[in-house]
């Protein structure tokens, strides 16, 4: 059953991984990122990150889309994706990504060996997680906060007047 | 793990997602898909460090990844904003057009 679910989400994941890169109209591809998000919240919680894969879905899936598809629809893209995509574009495209995969293959067809450095199983629930976040993690966790009002200043800072 | 599913076979999908992704960056035009396409970029990233996490019993991996969603949010956001404002100025958002930086 393992087997099975993983296969699934992978094949899945990849299938829709093409189709964004594949689809003339942008909001074709922002729906697949959507599903692909999905299933890789799938795979998480096959690795038993459930936390991640709740946080997966909120965050991506759920905001970081709506805003990606608010922008498209705000922008009249229509009339700039006619245009054809470039030969020398698509043949370099997918000759660094076989180089990529080809190097990879070479690399993973030895078996890795865990490292086996932790303690007890992993059960990646909440309370887990969120522990040493708020423990050892603290200081980088405030700082992420930080980051993300500097983000948001600089957000509404850019989107009222035009740039110089 | 009863399972025949090893680290390397998370790792090689985690791989192929950002194969995928490097290829969507070079081949697309337009702004916006070259950032989704980024953003499968992260996401690879994501898988491979749960993966390592799990099977090596560490919960630091899930923490990193936990902090790299936060960030990507706010780059997304910032990212966005700056399309937007591209997009106000040349009218267009392919990146064939916008050239004032070329040399």
């Amino acid at each position: 059953m393992y087997d099975i679910l993983f296969w699934f989400f992978s094949i899945a994941m990849l299938v829709c991984g093409l189709l964004v890169i594949a689809n003339r109209n942008p909001v074709a591809s922002a729906l697949f990122l959507v599903l692909l998000f999905v299933f890789l919240a799938g795979l998480f919680v096959l690795l038993e990150a459930f936390f991640i894969a709740a946080i997966q879905v909120l965050v991506y899936a759920g905001a970081i889309m709506v805003l990606f598809l608010f922008v498209i629809m705000l922008l009249d893209i229509k009339a700039s994706e006619r245009r054809k995509f470039r030969a020398l574009g698509v043949v370099g495209g997918i000759a660094v990504a076989v180089a990529f995969v080809w190097e990879l293959v070479i690399i993973l067809t030895r078996p890795l060996k865990p490292l086996a450095t932790g303690g007890d199983e992993l059960s990646g629930g909440l309370e887990q997680v969120v522990k040493p976040l708020f423990a050892n993690y603290m200081l980088p966790f405030e700082v992420t906060a930080l980051l993300l009002l500097v983000a948001m200043i600089g957000v509404v800072l850019l989107s009222k007047r035009e740039l110089k | 793990m009863t399972s025949a599913i090893t680290l390397n076979d998370y790792l090689i999908v985690s791989g192929l997602l950002f194969a995928l992704g490097i290829a969507g960056v070079i081949i697309r035009r337009n702004a916006l898909v070259i950032y989704m396409a980024l953003e499968m970029n992260l996401n690879a990233a994501n898988l491979a460090l749960i993966a390592f996490s799990k099977f090596n019993k560490l919960v630091e991996g899930q923490i990193l990844v936990f902090f790299v969603i936060a960030i990507a949010a706010a780059e997304v956001a910032v990212g966005l904003a700056i399309i937007v404002a591209l997009y106000r100025r040349k009218q267009t958002i392919s990146v064939d057009q916008l050239t004032t930086m070329r040399l």
